[in-house]
């Protein structure tokens, strides 16, 4: 795809999975640069694979993931519970190792003190720097976190579930130190449960049961009939065996599929249907799809 | 008591010399314990002690006890066991300890059969329970060198390395290092195994490693108190170690380990860390 933008995402019949079985299923779309996106979906629709995958944490099953100047510019924040907090590592430890990018594994990081200091006040720990971070709460040290994202000073961030088990007034917090990065025009896409944080402060909203059920302005994609289908979409994940027969006639990295959402509804039908159907491989791809037409709302 | 502890270094040559390969051994291998007690791979050295053994046996076999030619057996196996079993974990779905173990076993097996060719019961205990007391020169530069690299090798990885224990994640997703500290970690460790299997053998090589760090863990709170008050249990364990087995005619490499089992003992009971004695007697809960 020539089109790509400088800054923007672009996802080309991305599908991601573990073990052959996608997690994320020919996913095409576009994240702007300094978009505000949420992505929403029910347990196991995709959301952390997706991410994971945009960051470079799993390979592509299928597709492609296009970010054009942004190798270095992303920050990733997983689930907690991926870190090792018994280790005895002090909080202002954990907040420098946003700063690798800039210092590498051997420049001091004693004249960044400041940055270090200003990023811990701007998260309500401030005069926590000396704790070990196995004496932090779980909303301090989710704060911590997001410390340590001001301190990578990326362009992109990607949030896995930020404030699931954080208080209301944490989550209130750093939900303004969200809307500040998107102030300065970074892209942040955050995978989120909770609808009505989503529709109150996210303009962008991708609905993911594997494949994208809407994609667009948050109020258009978050209706009823498109939450239930959702719902539906992500039960039918583990009955799922068969090749999918998008795979075989597709070559990889092969923008074959952005029409045939739109065009064959029933492709959202899932179990095996779609290795029934050979019409989605055939499909020729329409051309380069610009940043606008992503929302194909249902 | 000094006269106790001491005189025998005072007195005998051999007593110095094994004093200073210790002490030099006391130096590298309880920071690097320290590292792989917290990254909970504490057995993972006691099982690269034992893959360490064809190799030596091997270089046994070429060139009998050759100091040079036993290390660089001893080295050659250890890496390619921790080479091989970082690659099966990094590439299949089996986790280190299980790779490591597979292939540890295959590696002691196979050095107990090669040991038994044409070894006699005595080289088997020299190589298993080590030579303390008859290093010589080049066994005392190597063991300087191990502790040279391996201090410098630790400070040049430092900051990877406990990234890599906190969060490989966060390392992966903002640089390609972790996987190069990791086999750098993993060398450290077959360095430090080889240099202390000249002192103590391979059975017991991993004594001075872990036993002091475990030990650390009870006074400090972090790795900036951690790694020196380690070295400084194993210099302690070294000396008293060393003296013990003078005195009471008893082999040196087992009295230097549990010597610093001792201490481990010792600093459990009354660590200030979460040592018995402070958690039996429970001091008042403060305001805030």
């Amino acid at each position: 795809m020539s089109a790509d933008l400088p800054g923007a995402i672009a996802l080309h019949g991305l599908t991601l999975g573990y073990d052959r079985h996608p997690a994320v299923h020919h996913l095409d779309g576009i994240i702007p640069p300094g978009a505000l996106l949420a992505l929403v979906g029910p347990n196991g629709a995709g959301k952390s694979t997706l991410l994971k995958g945009i960051v470079g944490e799993i390979p592509c099953l299928e597709g492609r993931i296009a970010r054009p100047g942004l190798d270095d510019a992303i920050a990733y924040l997983p689930q907690a519970a991926e870190i090792d907090r018994s280790f005895p590592l002090s909080v202002l430890d954990l907040v420098a190792m946003g700063l690798w990018r800039r210092l590498g594994p051997w420049r001091s990081t004693r004249r960044h003190r400041a940055t270090l200091l200003e990023a811990l006040a701007a998260v309500g720990l401030a005069g926590f720097e000396k704790r070990l971070i196995g004496t932090l709460s779980g909303g301090q040290f989710q704060r911590a976190l997001f410390a340590r994202l001001i301190v990578q000073e990326a362009r992109v961030l990607l949030l896995d579930e930020p404030f699931t088990g954080v208080d209301g007034r944490t989550t209130a917090d750093l939900l303004a130190l969200v809307r500040t990065w998107h102030g300065q025009g970074r892209t942040i896409v955050a995978a989120l449960h909770d609808l009505g944080q989503v529709r109150s402060h996210f303009p962008q909203t991708l609905l993911l049961a594997r494949e994208a059920v809407a994609w667009g302005p948050t109020d258009r994609v978050l209706t009823a009939p498109n939450l239930a289908r959702a719902q539906s979409l992500s039960e039918a994940w583990d009955e799922d065996a068969a090749v999918c027969g998008r795979h075989e006639e597709a070559g990889p990295a092969h923008g074959h599929a952005h029409a045939h959402d739109a065009a064959h509804p029933h492709s959202h039908d899932h179990g095996a249907a779609h290795d029934r159907d050979p019409v989605h491989g055939q499909k020729p791809a329409p051309g380069p799809k610009s940043a606008h037409d992503h929302g194909h709302a249902a | 008591m000094i006269d106790l502890l001491f005189g025998p270094f005072v007195e005998f040559g051999f007593m110095r010399r094994a004093l200073v390969g210790c002490l030099a051994l006391s130096l590298s291998a309880p920071p690097v314990g320290v590292f792989l007690m917290l990254r909970r791979m504490s057995l993972m050295s006691d099982a690269m002690s034992h893959a360490i053994l064809p190799g030596a046996a091997v270089g046994f076999l070429v060139a009998g006890l050759s100091l040079p030619a036993m290390t660089l057996g001893g080295l050659a196996a250890g890496l390619a066991v921790a080479l091989m079993a970082g690659l099966v974990t990094r590439s299949t779905v089996i986790k280190e300890d299980a790779s490591l173990a597979a292939f540890y076993l295959i590696s002691l097996a196979g050095g107990v059969l090669l040991v038994s060719l044409r070894g006699s019961q005595i080289d088997l205990l020299h190589i298993l329970f080590g030579t303390v007391l008859a290093l010589d020169d080049p066994a005392l530069w190597l063991l300087g060198g191990i502790a040279t690299v391996t201090l410098f090798g630790l400070a040049a990885i430092y900051r990877p390395l406990v990234m890599e224990c906190v969060d490989p994640l966060f390392l992966r997703t903002v640089s390609r290092a972790g996987a190069p500290v990791h086999y750098a970690f993993l060398g450290l460790v077959v360095m430090n195994l080889v240099g202390g299997f000249q002192a103590l053998g391979t059975l017991l090589a991993v004594g001075l490693m872990l036993l002091p760090a475990i030990a650390a863990r009870f006074w400090a709170a972090d790795l900036s108190g951690m790694i020196p008050v380690s070295v400084l249990i194993a210099m302690l364990s070294s000396v008293i170690g060393l003296s013990v087995s003078y005195q009471a005619d008893v082999p040196t490499g087992p009295a230097i380990v549990l010597a610093a089992g001792g201490l481990y003992l010792v600093s459990m009971m009354v660590g200030r860390r979460g040592g018995l004695v402070y958690r039996l007697v429970r001091a008042r809960h403060l305001e805030a």
